[in-house]
């Protein structure tokens, strides 16, 4: 499913969408994000409540599909258009990440 | 092998949330270059750990990328207090990081042990009070 049809069809915040037809194929739900960085694979969508402007760096370098902030966690104009430049699709939730990541389940087994 | 490709990036030690700039920038570089996915991703992953590293401990350094037919070569190098005991930097989960560092999300000893794990060599040469010089070479 892609991230597009993803937000669509579950109780989730646009943030920003600038890649609406990338696939989600996994998920992965960390805040380290050194820890991020060495597990997180292509595609996952990534779970996370840390919110400052390295999360979209991490995001562009993993190539995670998307970033969903979890428990109403928001992200700052300036990561936002850090995140637009860099094609990175954000989400949020007032869900837990585990919440969130039942709402995948469906979508990536 | 003669070399192919030279970047130059200085890593600005100052500005916690311009680190990235350079992996970023040297992501774009070698996608133009056409190289497998998940090469560009390990050779962009370990040079952001080896930016943060910077930023962190040494107060920004510089990095050089040398890419030839056959390697991505990362040279890392920063003017900062040096790595006291090499073995234990390696080590996942190790850190000296600072409690505001840890609270961005960074500082889960993970630095290092990334590098690592996304070349296929890594060298570190380190002088107390001088300074850092990592080497990392990633196949092609």
């Amino acid at each position: 499913m892609t991230v597009g049809e993803f937000a669509k069809q579950n109780p989730l915040n646009v943030l920003c969408m600038p890649e609406a037809e990338r696939e989600i194929t996994g998920c992965y739900i960390g805040d380290l994000l050194s820890w991020v960085m060495g597990n997180a694979r292509e595609g996952d969508a990534w779970v996370t409540i840390m919110s400052n402007t390295n999360i979209v760096a991490v995001a562009t370098l993993t190539n995670v599909s998307c970033i969903i902030l979890a428990e109403n966690v928001t992200l700052d104009e300036q990561a936002l258009n850090t995140a637009k430049e860099n094609g990175v699709n954000v989400l949020s939730s007032n869900l837990s990440a585990f919440n969130i990541a039942l709402l995948l389940k469906d979508t990536v087994v | 092998m003669s070399e192919l490709l030279n970047f130059h990036f200085v890593v600005d030690g100052t500005n916690f949330t311009a680190a990235g700039n350079a992996s970023g920038q040297l992501k774009k570089n070698l996608r133009q270059l056409n190289l497998a996915p998940e090469t560009i991703r390990r050779a962009s992953i370990a040079m952001y750990e080896g930016e943060i590293n910077m930023v962190i401990h040494a107060g920004g350094g510089e990095a050089d990328v040398n890419i030839t037919e056959k390697e991505i070569e990362i040279i890392l190098t920063d003017n900062g207090p040096g790595i006291s005991d090499i073995s234990k930097a390696m080590q996942e989960g190790y850190s000296t990081a600072p409690e505001n560092i840890r609270s961005l999300g960074f500082g889960a000893g993970m630095g290092l042990p990334n590098m690592k794990r996304y070349s296929d060599q890594m060298t570190i040469e380190s002088e107390l009070g001088k300074g850092t010089k990592i080497t990392m070479k990633i196949n092609i």
